[in-house]
């Protein structure tokens, strides 16, 4: 279970809905098929029950999980202990707001149907565990230029 | 009708189904969405495993369908179930010349195989040929892959044409190479140790994309080497300043901040180079103070930013100025309502505490608040902050909420870590020796299982110690405290095991030494612990060992020692024990009981386990029993270096031995064939005393060969981090610990010559009322903690005299691995020059010529302007455009909450389109999950 390899690295994402079910989930660091299934129950149950008041950072074994809720689903960023945790909450959103308008107002259902196309855009998102675009316009833009050829 | 109705919407749906998946598929998504228990799921996915395995063997798969069935692959593992069965056909679809099928297969074998997997040796020829495409989306999936599946020993395969790509035309292919090559640093950093130059240049790149991508392999070159990258300090804190001033084109905008994800990275490179350099730090000043006046405290991201901001002036020499925006962007965080602002708020406390120490004092109700929240990751960070602000003064407050906390929680990871925390602080602000043991007793009582053997040896060493000066009736106080206090707590069921041994080992020493309690006593309550930790066979040995002190103390001191009932039992259900460590003390328990006051007053002295033995290698003493015996007829003894050259013929003779007995029946098991072991069978067989390389032990009168405890011996020999602890400064040497083990008498090792000193009880800061209307129970606490906003200065300088000196005073970077940069491998002949190029060619030279042309002509150094001009062609529709704007719109406002979008937008249509589809199609939200139609951002 070595998670801690590099610092400033995102290690995962998941996105899981309430009852603990995967909705995408990308490892940045490789890990053994059991061990994902342990991560993922782990962190499910971190998240599930914590109060809406509280702060949305969660320490997890030696790393820390950014999560936030969108209506009935949790995205969860395992990044290092000390980075900073506000920026990766604003990554998630970033990343909703982006799925938000691909999908023209996404709903979860449109995640479960379309987790193939969720993956492409994360990776033009995220790529090796680092922040590869920010500008919500140039992955939009690259979308659809994918888009084009279905 | 049922029918036709069903029919009907079939065929509406045609196969393709709504989202472009079949009918079958969306069936599968929909089943397992519906599913009522794990078993169910399982099931389905188990059936649909048999269709895939089924479908993937017949001949002439339509390509489309198999994109599908790959699809439902990576759906299977993402559900948790193993799909290795179709991954070659997810490698064959990358092969393939249709863009969208090989996107699909590089997507699927991204996330089914790791680097190491097999299977990938089959890829690294597509990518290399990929690579090559002229169409940048074909090269863009190939990049995506390298990055996930390229091990070292790949990387060569594809390096040079990565590097090519450094220069695309398109901008998404130069990103992406950077990081790969990014990646390939990583993995390999001797691999592309000459191409570093090339992030150099990519900073200057005219995509502003690229150039934020940059910025992650910078950071990580920037913490191996900070010198080396001195040089571009004011570049950075030129792109910030741009930045800041919004020369980025507006679609890096994130809730009305200028590319704030940027942003941030700039401040953690700047906080590396800015560490302990003056002149560099000097570079920074302004733009940090800019940003502390731009950033809006309103929203999520310019707190983010403010929270960077402080993180990097924490790091670099801060002025004054800037340490005062600091501390107002901190009380701004812990005075908000919102969780993770407060957080943010205590984690900025701690940072900056060890510049300004007082800056805690003036939020210490604040502090406190956290510390009581309920939210756990709150709690832990302000326990971070106390322990960073612990003192004399304070430290018994502290460690009793630590261990309050720690009592409370079930979490051992982060329990072993409270419970060091405890014990450091303990040993580092202990106000008295009293006060130490007690709370050692609680952290190993509560966390015993968890904590480092080695604070346990610490504190045997401590109780044997005592002070360190020669007032021994203090020691005897405190020995006597600690005999008193494990009296009581050893009735408690199920101690750990490593408390247990402590516990022992200090009845046996010292458990009858003051006279209040009789042998006896004690010696039934040793026999009740060795009872009732029959399976633990460490505490069993410490029990045994602690038995023969209490009983040779009695011998040696005259008196009739009546072994109890139970301890005769106990002794002898050891002495046909199963472990010879437990064997071995139980028979010289018995043989001691035997012997006289004058023999059993040699093998154990009272009070003597911190004397040193010498040890006499040479058993010089037995010099005369050897003159005896060599005289009556003995053959003298042969030192193993004089016996070596007769070895070879001894081994012909015993090779014969060996044979002898083969022509018989063997009803043995034949021996292993290890040709070397048999050679040293027989070799040992003819050298008939080894060299006592256990003298040591042998040499003792009490085995202590407990795993534990030679454990321990080792342990206790490297006594580094603990030396200052306790008192005056301690011997250590390593060297001279490794050459003679300080075996103590009676079976703990100790050091001669580790003082204990005691710091002085510091008489804690009375509480002040400062605010009636809070409640007097926190204010107490507060005063406690902080010595009470309004307590006298001159009490906080007494107070910080104990201040831990050591602590903090580097700051440290995020940690990571330094890896040192190798000369190249000569496997690739790149036919570049290497890391002489750095200089050679510097961009920033290109960069800074571009500002001063630039400034010459308007007078203003718009280097972004021209770099990243906003008329970037624009290839969304309106509609994109519209909806940006209004999500932006509506997420500013107040942080962490983000205003629901009324109407649907121009997407309504669609939106509606899209539920009554999914209606259609039979997936209605069900009572498990009502929320599947619910907009995410809604």
């Amino acid at each position: 279970s070595d998670i801690s390899i590099l610092s400033l690295q995102i290690r995962f994402i998941l996105l899981q809905n309430r009852q603990g079910k995967t909705r995408l989930a990308k490892y940045y660091v490789p890990l053994e098929e059991s061990e994902k299934h342990k991560v993922e129950y782990e962190v499910h149950r971190l998240v599930v029950n914590r109060d809406s008041k509280f702060t949305n950072f969660v320490e997890f074994r030696t790393h820390k999980v950014i999560y936030r809720r969108y209506a009935g689903l949790f995205f969860s960023l395992c990044v290092d202990i000390t980075d900073n945790e506000l920026a990766y909450l604003e990554c998630i959103h970033l990343f909703v707001e982006i799925l938000d308008h691909f999908f023209s107002n996404v709903c979860e259902l449109d995640l479960v149907f379309n987790f193939h196309k969720v993956y492409l855009i994360l990776d033009e998102f995220i790529l090796a565990g680092e922040l590869q675009e920010t500008s919500k316009r140039a992955i939009i833009e690259r979308m659809s230029e994918l888009e084009k050829l279905e | 009708m049922e029918q036709l109705k069903t029919i009907g919407r079939e065929l509406a749906m045609g196969s393709q189904g709504g989202f472009g998946q079949s009918k079958e598929f969306l069936d599968l998504v929909k089943s397992i969405g519906e599913a009522r228990s794990k078993a169910e799921e399982d099931r389905i996915v188990l059936s649909e495993i048999d269709i895939l395995k089924r479908k993937l063997l017949e001949p002439d798969i339509p390509k489309r369908k198999m994109k599908e069935y790959i699809i439902r692959l990576v759906y299977i593992e993402m559900l948790g179930h193993d799909a290795s069965f179709g991954y070659i056909h997810a490698v064959k679809m990358t092969h393939d010349d249709n863009l969208l099928l090989k996107r699909t297969g590089y997507l699927a074998v991204t996330l089914f195989l790791n680097e190491d997997h097999d299977l990938i040796i089959l890829i690294v020829n597509t990518i290399q040929k990929d690579l090559r495409s002229d169409n940048y989306l074909v090269v863009c999936a190939a990049l995506n892959a390298i990055c996930r599946l390229i091990n070292e020993e790949t990387i060569p395969a594809v390096l040079p044409q990565v590097v090519d790509l450094l220069n695309h035309h398109k901008e998404a292919v130069r990103k992406k190479a950077i990081m790969a090559l990014h990646r390939f640093h990583r993995k390999s950093p001797s691999s592309v140790s000459h191409l570093i130059s090339n992030f150099r240049k990519r900073l200057c790149d005219n995509d502003p994309g690229v150039m934020g991508a940059t910025l992650c392999p910078l950071f990580d070159l920037i913490t191996e080497d900070v010198a080396s990258y001195k040089d571009l300090v004011s570049s950075f804190v030129s792109i910030l300043k741009q930045v800041t001033e919004r020369r980025l084109p507006k679609s890096y905008d994130y809730h009305q901040m200028p590319a704030p994800f940027i942003q941030i990275k700039l401040l953690k490179i700047m906080a590396l180079l800015g560490s302990g350099d003056k002149s560099a730090s000097e570079i920074m000043y302004m733009v940090l103070g800019d940003l502390f006046r731009k950033c809006d405290s309103s929203t999520n991201i310019g707190n983010a930013i403010l929270y960077e901001c402080i993180r990097s002036i924490s790091c670099i020499i801060p002025s004054p100025k800037l340490l005062e925006a600091a501390a107002d962007a901190i009380s701004k965080f812990l005075k908000s309502d919102s969780h993770n602002l407060k957080y943010m708020g205590i984690d900025g406390l701690g940072r900056l505490i060890k510049i300004s120490p007082d800056i805690a004092e003036q939020h210490q109700l604040a502090v406190i608040d956290c510390l009581e929240d309920p939210d756990d990751t709150l709690k832990r960070k302000t326990f971070e902050l106390l322990y960073k602000m612990t003192k004399s003064s304070n430290v018994e407050v502290i460690v009793d909420r630590m261990i309050d906390y720690m009592i409370s929680i079930n979490d051992n990871h982060y329990k072993t870590e409270i419970a060091s925390r405890c014990v450091e602080l303990a040993e580092q602000f202990a106000p008295s020796n009293q006060w130490f043991i007690q709370i050692m007793n609680k952290v190993f009582e509560h966390a015993g299982d968890l904590v480092n053997i080695k604070v346990a040896h610490n504190l045997m060493r401590l109780i044997a110690e005592g002070f360190g000066e020669d007032d021994d009736d203090a020691d005897s106080k405190l020995r006597l405290s600690a005999v008193e206090s494990y009296l009581q707590i050893m009735s408690e069921p199920k101690l750990p095991s490593l408390f247990l041994q402590v516990i022992s080992w200090v009845l046996g020493e010292y458990g009858t030494a003051d006279g209040k309690y009789s042998a006896s006593y004690i010696s039934g309550k040793l026999c009740d612990v060795a009872d009732a930790y029959s399976s633990d066979e460490t505490v069993k040995g410490y029990a045994v060992s602690a038995l023969m002190k209490i009983y040779a103390f009695e011998i040696a001191s005259g008196r009739k020692v009546d072994v109890l009932p139970e301890c005769q039992s106990l002794i002898e259900e050891l002495l046909a024990s199963h472990s010879t460590d437990l064997q071995q003390r139980a028979y010289e328990l018995q043989a001691l009981l035997a012997l006289d006051a004058r023999a059993v007053e040699s093998i154990l002295p009272l009070d003597a386990s911190c004397e040193d033995i010498e040890v006499d290698k040479d058993l010089s003493f037995l010099n005369g029993y050897i003159q005896q015996a060599i005289e009556s007829g003995a053959q003298p003894y042969i030192s193993e270096r004089e016996r070596s050259g007769m070895l070879e013929t001894t081994d012909y003779h015993s090779q014969d031995h060996h044979e002898v007995p083969s022509h018989a029946l063997r009803f043995e098991a034949y021996e292993r064939p290890k040709p070397s072991s048999l050679r040293t069978q027989a070799s040992t067989e003819l050298v008939p005393v080894p060299e006592p390389s256990y003298y040591s032990e042998a040499h003792q009168p009490i085995s202590t060969s407990s795993v534990s405890e030679r454990e321990s011996s080792e342990i206790k020999l490297r006594l580094d981090g603990v030396k200052q602890k306790w008192g005056r400064p301690s011997y250590q040497s390593s060297t001279s610990a490794s050459s003679t083990p300080p075996q103590a008498a009676n079976g703990t090792s100790s050091h001669p010559d580790v003082g204990v000193g005691s710091s002085s009880l510091k008489p804690r800061s009375s509480y002040e009322s400062k605010k009636p209307e809070i409640d007097p129970e926190k204010q107490r606490l507060a005063a406690s903690l902080f010595g009470g906003s309004s307590s006298s200065r001159s009490d906080r300088k007494s107070s910080s005299g104990g201040h831990k000196p050591a602590k903090g005073t580097a700051s440290k970077p995020p940690k990571e691995n330094p890896i040192p940069v190798q000369p190249p491998p000569d496997l690739l002949d790149f036919g570049e020059p290497t890391a002489t190029s750095v200089t050679a060619t510097d961009p920033f030279k290109e960069l800074e010529g571009l500002m001063d042309s630039s400034s010459q002509d308007g007078g203003s150094t718009d280097v972004m302007g021209v770099l990243y001009s906003d008329a970037a062609p624009v290839t969304t529709t309106t509609s994109v455009d519209s909806l940006l704007s209004e999500l932006s719109d509506s997420s500013k406002g107040n942080p962490g909450t983000y205003q629901s979008q009324t109407s649907k937008g121009p997407n309504s249509q669609e939106a509606l389109e899209k539920d009554a589809l999914v209606r259609q199609m039979g997936v209605n939200p069900t009572s498990q999950n009502p929320t599947l139609f619910k907009d995410l951002l809604g």
